[in-house]
């Protein structure tokens, strides 16, 4: 698996897809993220199923709670994940809530994502100071590297200090809203990305939240370097199964 | 000071703000100032002044002479039923809606399981004249008709949701997934649970209760402090203001009262603090109910109020300190408690403060022992369940 920061030297216009861990089916992992990584796709953002999802839209909820009724669970999750540690090329990043983290037993899970041979981790209910307190020591221990999400309300000094913490990426969430938002990027959200974008910050920016297709991946890239979507393509991945994932991937880098 | 929490808003390694960074503006905004506004005269003056001629203030404190010599202990029964809208809840949010128009905000969201906080939140907007949107599980909304109609007859805009248990976990859910959708919204959490600093400033704006016990206790006893104060607990918020002013005296044993559903192994349970392990729920580390990988699970009782699979951060510090003692009442059980503090007293509770009656016939009781039960609520909203099970 090559190193996400590799990956950000070498290309720019990143394109990363999140998908839910044993959604549409159970064993549908592997396949997934083999096909993704054809079809060149940058990194792929790997979503544990949680039975509470308090920052994802509907679409990512049901998904999540389709998964959990297909008998997905960490212990499967990290087997399959596994697996393709050897033949997979395309770094993976693992996206799910503190509770999962706490419960499976913090040094467990973190061993684990060790073994699966990631690196990065998103907890999007883990703020900066309980990360500072508690988890960055033990993060670091395993050679697990935080990303933080930034909001059109962030303000510039907390956004300096995640830029000082973090060694991945930086999260800017498109818009003050949970994942799935429907609509265009407006002229306010390109104004945000512009600020961003001037403040020069050590970490590579990769926008996310309302990223679905070739026009607003496109957008979004002109002001970081790289761009997320989710929702748009667990919704393809329901309509038309993993059959489809090549053709969805080639609309949103070639439209 | 050992039962209040710290800066950080931790009750041992109990409470904090796990919020996604969406909500980080709106918990500072809150933290900078509730402190502040709740001390400051003008705040308490207009609170107390609601408190008395709104609210109906102070709630008597009432010697249940029947059921004082059925179980051959002298209880009294704090009437929080007795308050406008039939319930503790509107302490809070009388308190939480000054605090909100303090800080400029227009728009409430509330979640609710049986309804009362959802009517409390929903009487304070319609007093204010500010748009209120109340969260509650499709289920509740089936089990407590009586409130949804008050909701929604008080300009209260009913959400149903859809997901999960449908419960009061699910409703928690939607309305935090709202405010990180509305970030311009305030949201009236109903109980002592959510990211700090909800639950003390949740519990000091409930501590009214216990700061009435201690006088009116003293005006008819010439003491204090009660041997024992029990309640019951499904977040936590009336077994909070009740305990609140207690919490040093560690010579009055304090009792909360969970909800053990059809009994604690039987798999259909609410009984956090013996079913629950530490994680993370609703913005704050406490003791909830979940699986082996962290899925929270779907909790059950027959209460709407008691619904919920966690409990607050100061309850799950006072549970591992054993500062107060954990029981629970099944369904059965808490039935069981409401008709006969009806028959005996006339005071028809609510179904969850029947959970807190429920242990008087658990526990050792001596002549002399003063223990006061906070009837947290008022019955009417559970009358269907009550005829259903009524014996004739």
């Amino acid at each position: 698996m090559k190193l996400l920061k590799e990956i950000f030297q070498e290309k720019k216009n990143l394109l990363s897809i999140f998908f839910t861990a044993g959604f549409p089916k159970l064993d549908d992992t592997t396949k997934i993220i083999h096909d993704l990584s054809e079809n060149g796709v940058d990194f792929i953002e790997v979503g544990l199923p949680y039975s509470d999802p308090l920052a994802d839209g509907t679409t990512i909820q049901d998904s999540s709670h389709r998964a959990l009724q297909n008998g997905m669970n960490l212990d499967v999750v990290f087997e399959q994940l596994k697996s393709v540690k050897d033949t997979n090329k395309t770094p993976l990043v693992l996206m799910g809530y503190l509770n999962q983290l706490i419960k499976y037993g913090e040094n467990k899970f973190c061993q684990a994502v060790q073994d699966c041979g990631m690196k990065t981790v998103i907890f999007p209910d883990l703020p900066m100071i309980e990360y500072e307190n508690h988890y960055k020591a033990l993060f670091e221990k395993y050679g697990i590297t935080n990303v933080f999400l930034i909001t059109p309300h962030t303000s510039e000094e907390r956004i300096r200090k995640i830029d000082a913490l973090t060694d991945a990426f930086i999260y800017v969430v498109a818009s003050a809203s949970i994942t799935g938002a429907k609509g265009e990027i407006s002229t306010e959200q390109i104004d945000y990305f512009k600020r961003i974008e001037a403040m020069n910050l050590k970490s590579k920016l990769v926008v996310g939240f309302g990223i679905s297709d070739n026009k607003t991946f496109t957008t979004a890239c002109n002001y970081a370097d790289g761009a997320i979507i989710g929702s748009a393509f667990i919704k393809d991945l329901d309509k038309n199964g993993v059959e489809g994932i090549s053709n969805f991937v080639s609309t949103v880098i070639n439209a | 000071m050992k039962y209040q929490p710290t800066k950080e808003g931790y009750y041992g390694q109990f409470g904090g703000a796990f919020i996604p960074e969406l909500l980080h503006p709106n918990v500072l905004e809150l933290e900078d100032n509730y402190i502040k506004i709740i001390e400051s005269k003008e705040f308490q003056d207009e609170y107390k002044a609601l408190l008395k001629d709104y609210v109906g203030r102070p709630t008597p404190l009432y010697l249940a002479e029947r059921l004082s010599e059925k179980y051959g202990a002298t209880i009294y029964l704090k009437r929080e039923d007795l308050n406008h809208t039939g319930a503790h809840k509107v302490n809070n949010t009388v308190g939480q809606i000054l605090i909100a128009k303090k800080l400029g905000k227009t728009k409430i969201i509330a979640e609710t399981g049986a309804g009362q906080h959802g009517v409390a939140t929903a009487t304070v907007c319609a007093l204010m004249g500010l748009e209120c949107i109340v969260f509650m599980g499709e289920k509740d909304i089936a089990r407590q008709a009586p409130n949804v109609a008050r909701m929604k007859m008080l300009g209260a805009k009913v959400v149903p949701a859809l997901s999960g248990s449908k419960t009061l976990k699910d409703a928690t859910n939607e309305a935090i997934r709202y405010w990180i959708q509305h970030p311009d919204s305030y949201y009236l959490i109903g109980s002592v649970v959510g990211p700090a600093p909800y639950p003390d400033m949740v519990a000091r704006l409930q501590a009214i209760i216990s700061e009435e016990m201690k006088w009116q206790l003293k005006e008819k006893t010439g003491k204090e402090n009660p041997d024992t104060i029990i309640a019951c607990v499904g977040g936590g918020s009336n077994a909070a203001g009740a305990f609140y002013h207690y919490l040093e005296d560690e010579e009055v044993g304090l009792v909360a009262v969970e909800a053990g559903g059809l009994g604690v192994d039987s798999g259909e349970s609410a009984a956090t603090s013996q079913l629950g392990q530490v994680g993370v729920i609703h913005g704050s580390k406490t003791i909830l109910m979940q699986d082996e990988y962290g899925q929270i699970t779907e909790p059950y009782s027959i209460s709407a109020g008691l619904d919920y699979p966690g409990v607050g951060p100061l309850h799950a510090f006072l549970h591992e300190t054993k500062r107060a003692q954990f029981l629970n009442a099944t369904d059965d059980e808490a039935l069981e408690a409401a008709f006969e503090l009806t028959k005996l007293e006339g005071i028809i509770p609510a179904l969850e403060t029947a959970h807190a009656l429920a242990v008087l016939s658990k526990i050792d009781l001596k002549k002399d022992q003063v223990i006061i039960i906070n009837l947290s609520g008022r019955g009417d909203k559970d009358l269907e369940t009550y005829m259903k099970h009524l014996k004739e």
